[in-house]
């Protein structure tokens, strides 16, 4: 501890010779190891609805994973004070992306140690110093990735190395006496449904939203004078809470229903998927709108003027020139939609809309945090790949500088 | 070979084009003249139909620009205007072969085309081919715009203040290009700017407008000498007009074709005020003239500037 201090005022004047040159990383490792130091690995429970005791990582996971835990985060200690090189920056990464999928495999078998000396409903699930390491790896692996100046797609391609890594660990059965996957196991079905009506809620939403979106935004762009009204709605219904809204079309839903019965035929209710699919569009509109015309708005007058004047009609205007050249900024806005519309979706298992959201709020009705877990965790897994995987899309689109 | 007859086009109440009519024959090279807020980009931009007129007809070759779709029409008629417009995601190429790629000419018809005009506007086509509009100067954007007016061979040219972005010696360069291509193409062209030394350099007939009307149209020479207002006199500018008389006059007007003499000869399609220019840089008052192919044909004395 002593040896992290001295480096300590280094920090705080940012010393350009001596002293720490990565206060990042440097916090990072402290909360890490403080957490270690004073909080649970993993929590044991008697089963699944009573709270756990916490157990320490070097009683938990044996000496084994604690060896190959301290021989991946000792080397990093040095590097909080090496010169700002790209090595250094590499090796920052590689040793952060170990010392993610490492900290994994120790909770995998801390469960299995300590599940196999408890009762048989006994629970496992992780602690508040999993959650913290876990945590401070992720963060040194995007501050690393950070200093490289990596771009989305080296992200991605990292991402995709880590979640194989995992992935194999999860194969291997690493992870199946954890409380989280016990709750997942028990309801492999019923997740996979969640899973795939989260999806679909999210895809309905999504490309609703660009139907209705994307021509607003267009009709706005060309009549500067729509844009104040629209925008008005279109932000007051974002300032809407999720709950609320989601509240708000029960009624006139169910009123619908009553007075078409076909069209409750197809699902059209006060409450189900069409409520949540709705809510959902009218808060994907905003961005949508917002970043179509903002795109738009952004190609040079000049630009259009000239393949006017060429002889390109409105419609080869539109898909040639504006088009392309407001795709960052389109992309952009579905990637803020789709991030949006993952966390949103969970909300909207309330008014029985299925998808992940249905084990939060179960989870959270038997005060189980593992069942809330299995819904929470593939959601926020959903919405980074979401948005790693369109930023790398963004980038991969041919770079042509405006000027 | 273009006719407007009483053009008129109003922007809230206010006549910007008034009643204007005016006629251009084939292969001249008109410039519209006038100062800022005079209605000539307007004008312009009437011809081609990016701005409906109010009143009056547009006639190409004796039929009206309304029988046509406008795209059709544009894709007829040349457009090269100030910011260039290149389409900053297209290569050069790319958008050199925009109007012949919208005519659906065959691929390897386009791809000799873009060649052909690179080559004309002195952009080697190895090197610029594939370039994009951020990799270029100024005065390369210009010229890759040019092109791109020229590709599809229309028979009509629309420049709107082409070189009015770029630095006085490229400019200098892109006119001395344009004037080049005018003669070896004797394409039509109506060409507008605010710029009167660039109007008597390059222009076979001048259009003076003001408050949207043509107030005088003829060749450089005449406006000079016979201006028709006080408004044309001072637009012109009484100032230095000798220098613009010279500027409008070519050498092989005024060269002597029975003698000789030492230094490096004047070409006979320089101006006189080039001419003069030479004589006063070299302390010389006789220099010889030679032909486009560099052959001495003669010489040019001081006394048959003044002549």
């Amino acid at each position: 501890m002593t040896a992290f201090l001295t480096g300590a005022p280094g920090v705080l004047r940012g010393h350009p010779r001596s002293g720490v040159r990565e206060p990042v990383l440097f916090t990072l490792l402290l909360t890490a190891l403080t957490a270690t130091v004073f909080l649970g690995f993993v929590s044991v429970a008697p089963n699944r609805l009573l709270s756990g005791r916490p157990v320490p990582l070097w009683v938990a996971a044996g000496t084994g994973y604690c060896g190959a835990l301290a021989a991946i985060v000792g080397p990093l200690v040095p590097l909080c004070f090496a010169p700002p090189r790209q090595r250094w920056a590499v090796l920052t990464v590689g040793l952060a992306a170990s010392w993610l999928v490492a900290t994994l495999a120790a909770l995998g078998a801390a469960a299995q140690a300590l599940a196999a000396g408890a009762g048989p409903a006994a629970r496992v699930s992780a602690g508040a110093a999993f959650w913290i390491m876990a945590g401070c790896s992720a963060f040194a692996l995007a501050d690393g990735l950070r200093r490289l100046r990596a771009g989305p797609v080296a992200a991605a391609a990292v991402a995709l190395v880590l979640g194989g890594a995992i992935g194999a660990l999860a194969a291997r059965g690493t992870f199946a006496t954890l409380s989280v996957v016990q709750e997942y196991s028990s309801r492999q079905a019923l997740f996979a449904a969640a899973l795939t009506r989260h999806i679909a809620l999210v895809a309905g939403a999504v490309g609703l939203g660009l139907v209705i979106g994307l021509p607003l935004g267009l009709g706005a762009s060309r009549r500067p004078r729509l844009q104040g009204p629209l925008f008005a709605l279109l932000n007051l219904l974002q300032t809407v809470p999720s709950i609320a809204l989601f509240g708000l079309l029960i009624w006139p839903l169910a009123a619908l229903a009553r007075a078409a019965p076909r069209l409750a035929a197809w699902g059209i209710g006060g409450i189900g998927p069409a409520p949540a699919v709705i809510a959902l569009v009218l808060y994907a509109l905003l961005p949508i709108v917002r970043n179509t015309v903002a795109g738009l708005s952004g190609v040079d007058p000049a630009v259009v003027d000239a393949a006017r004047g060429v002889g390109l009609t409105r419609a080869q205007i539109f898909r040639r020139v504006e088009l392309p050249l407001s795709l960052p900024i389109l992309i952009a806005g579905l990637r803020i939609v789709i991030v949006q519309t993952i966390g949103l979706a969970v909300v909207a298992a309330l008014i029985g809309a299925g998808g992940l959201g249905t084990f939060v709020f179960e989870g959270l009705g038997q005060d189980a945090l593992d069942l809330v877990l299995l819904g929470a965790l593939p959601a926020i897994a959903l919405a980074l790949a979401a948005d790693l995987g369109l930023r790398a899309m963004a980038a991969l689109l041919p770079q042509r500088a405006d000027r | 070979m273009i006719e407007l007859d009483h053009i008129t086009k109003r922007y809230d109440g206010r006549a910007v084009v008034d009643d204007l009519s005016l006629s251009v024959a084939e292969g001249e090279f008109c410039i519209l003249l006038g100062p800022s807020g005079c209605g000539k980009s307007t004008m312009l931009r009437i011809i081609n139909r990016l701005v409906v007129a109010d009143a009056g007809t547009v006639r190409i070759a004796g039929e009206e620009t309304t029988a046509l779709r406008p795209e059709i029409l544009r894709r007829r008629i040349g457009y090269a205007i100030q910011s260039t417009g290149l389409f900053p995601h297209w290569t050069v190429a790319d958008n050199v072969a925009t109007v012949p790629r919208l005519l659906k000419w065959p691929p390897k018809r386009v791809a000799a085309r873009v060649d052909e005009l690179l080559e004309l506007l002195r952009l080697e086509p190895r090197l610029y081919r594939n370039k994009y509009q951020h990799q270029l100067s100024g005065g390369e954007k210009q010229r890759v715009g040019v092109a791109r007016a020229l590709a599809a061979d229309p028979e009509l040219l629309l420049m709107d203040e082409p070189f009015g972005a770029v630095d006085p010696v490229t400019r200098d360069a892109l006119q001395a290009e344009l004037l080049r291509i005018h003669r070896a193409t004797r394409k039509t062209i109506i060409f507008v700017t605010h710029d009167v030394d660039e109007a008597l350099r390059l222009a076979s007939s001048i259009a003076i407008m003001d408050k949207g009307r043509v107030v005088q149209h003829a060749a450089p020479l005449e406006l000079l000498q016979r201006p028709a207002t006080g408004f044309v006199a001072d637009f012109v500018g009484r100032q230095g007009l000798g220098l613009k008389l010279l500027a409008v006059r070519r050498v092989a007007e005024r060269a002597r074709d029975d003698e000789t003499a030492p230094g490096q000869p004047v070409p006979l399609e320089a101006s006189l005020r080039d001419a003069l220019s030479a004589m006063t840089e070299r302390g010389t008052d006789r220099l010889p003239v030679a032909d486009a192919a560099g052959r001495r044909v003669g010489v040019i004395a001081l006394a048959d500037l003044v002549r």
